[in-house]
């Protein structure tokens, strides 16, 4: 415990290359990323699956496989096989980058396809009963409808990119992952703990953007968000969408 | 595949400390998250502070619960007990809010029902409730016994071996036949704990095979 407020309060570890700041900065850097790209492929996907109701049975089965394959080992894998084929700092970056969204799509594509299936037969033909055509259901009566499983997938899915972003610091990634790896052989407790109680807590807060994002862009006809009410239980997300770490 | 005949007994051994970590905590933590759910349901306002906090507990990376385990509870890094422990928390984060969703879809003419037979609490919970509870709770079980399998691994690299070792062995070495081996052994053992939990859930609600058959 000692160890651990040392190394967190000593200024040396507040600056510079390895510093405490640019670790975090990094490791948001390689998340967004991550799931920028995944939630590009994941949500247009999900939402005209969801829409269709074609390849529904592949988007489940995915969803449930995906939570079934360790991304430790599938990260080594990518490193291994792609990082002798790439030169620099690009021999990590590339195969983990390519690791975190392929780890991130499921969670995503599952919450956007499950937010559209599920929403109410009778809303749908309401909106085709006013004359909507099948894309402007889509977009404005099934998309608003399923903003809060879309969210319950980003959630987990960016849950599992900064998770897995610190264990790629094993093949050599740089952010926070960095402090427990370096701590853990140099066997410096002060540096993993703190690198974990640093880890834990960026996780934490991200996923608390997301929750205020999600309370205020979430329509107020779903939440049932009136006046003072609160919405807590919204906070938590869905477990059936939730992926691995 | 000459790697994997050659080390089988060492895959085995892996596999067998893999099921212990992975399958204790899913005990341990269906244990615990019974009463939590069973709080959230009953007290109103303890539902939303019980879902979010173990949500949140949910939110925690794998390898920085592993490391901040002998924090908490005294032990040292290398001890397999961190592990266990930091399992069970994720298995209850999982299963607390699915106990407490099961409970709720116990219809409640079938609770006054039990009442009127004159059950106390906790003879309704346990003989009723709970029972009918079943297929809601053993959906979330499937769902952590297969991520626990999946985060588990992730313990090799604080060195303590598992499945998860094949890995970091592999890397080290430059050599992807134990990673290969290791993911196979992973999601077979992801798909035996699903098939275990689905055929005890069957043995269990035998009223559900009644009603698929009528």
């Amino acid at each position: 415990m000692n160890a651990l407020l040392t190394w967190l309060t000593d200024g040396a570890n507040w600056s510079g290359e390895d510093g405490i700041p640019h670790r975090i900065l990094q490791h948001l850097e390689y998340s967004l990323v991550a799931v920028l790209i995944a939630a590009v492929i994941a949500i247009p996907l999900g939402l005209f699956i969801g829409h269709t109701g074609r390849g529904r049975f592949a988007v489940v089965n995915a969803a449930g496989a995906a939570r079934a394959i360790p991304s430790l080992g599938l990260l080594f894998i990518a490193v291994l096989v792609l990082g002798p084929r790439l030169a620099g700092d690009a021999a990590f970056i590339v195969p983990c980058e390519i690791v975190l969204v392929v780890l991130a799509i499921p969670p995503i594509l599952a919450g956007a396809y499950a937010g559209v299936e599920e929403v109410d037969p009778a809303t749908r033909d309401a909106a085709k009963g006013m004359g909507m055509r099948g894309f402007e259901v889509l977009t404005q009566v099934e998309l608003p409808c399923a903003l809060p499983l879309i969210f319950s997938g980003l959630r987990s899915g960016t849950l599992q990119v900064v998770a897995t972003a610190t264990i790629a610091a094993t093949a050599g990634l740089g952010g926070l992952g960095r402090f427990l790896i370096d701590g853990l052989s140099v066997r410096d407790f002060g540096q993993m703990a703190g690198g974990a109680v640093l880890v834990a807590v960026l996780a934490l807060a991200v996923d608390v953007v997301f929750a205020v994002v999600q309370r205020y862009a979430v329509s107020r006809g779903l939440t049932g968000r009136f006046g003072r009410r609160r919405v807590a239980p919204a906070l938590a997300p869905d477990p059936a969408l939730q992926s691995t770490h | 595949m000459t790697w994997f005949t050659d080390h089988f007994s060492d895959v085995l051994t892996l596999t067998g400390k893999h099921v212990y970590l992975a399958g204790v905590p899913l005990i341990l933590g269906l244990i615990i998250a019974i009463p939590l759910g069973w709080l959230a349901r009953r007290y109103k306002v303890l539902y939303a502070p019980l879902i979010v906090g173990t949500g949140l507990l949910y939110t925690i990376p794998s390898l920085a619960l592993f490391i901040l385990m002998p924090v908490f509870i005294g032990t040292r890094i290398l001890d397999p007990l961190n592990v266990v422990v930091a399992m069970t928390i994720y298995t209850v984060a999982l299963l607390v809010r699915t106990v407490a969703d099961g409970l709720g879809a116990v219809p409640e003419s079938v609770n006054q029902s039990a009442t009127a037979m004159g059950f106390n609490r906790v003879r309704r919970l346990f003989t009723v409730e709970l029972p009918l509870a079943v297929p809601v709770i053993s959906a979330g079980l499937r769902v952590a016994a297969v991520s626990n399998v999946s985060i588990v691994s992730v313990a090799a690299i604080i060195g303590v071996p598992q499945l998860g070792s094949l890995f970091t062995d592999g890397f080290r070495r430059n050599f992807t036949d134990p990673i290969v081996v290791g993911i196979i052994a992973c999601v077979l053992l992801a798909v035996m704990f699903d098939v275990v939990i689905l055929a005890f859930t069957r043995l269990i609600t035998p009223w559900q095979r009644v009603r698929r058959a009528v």
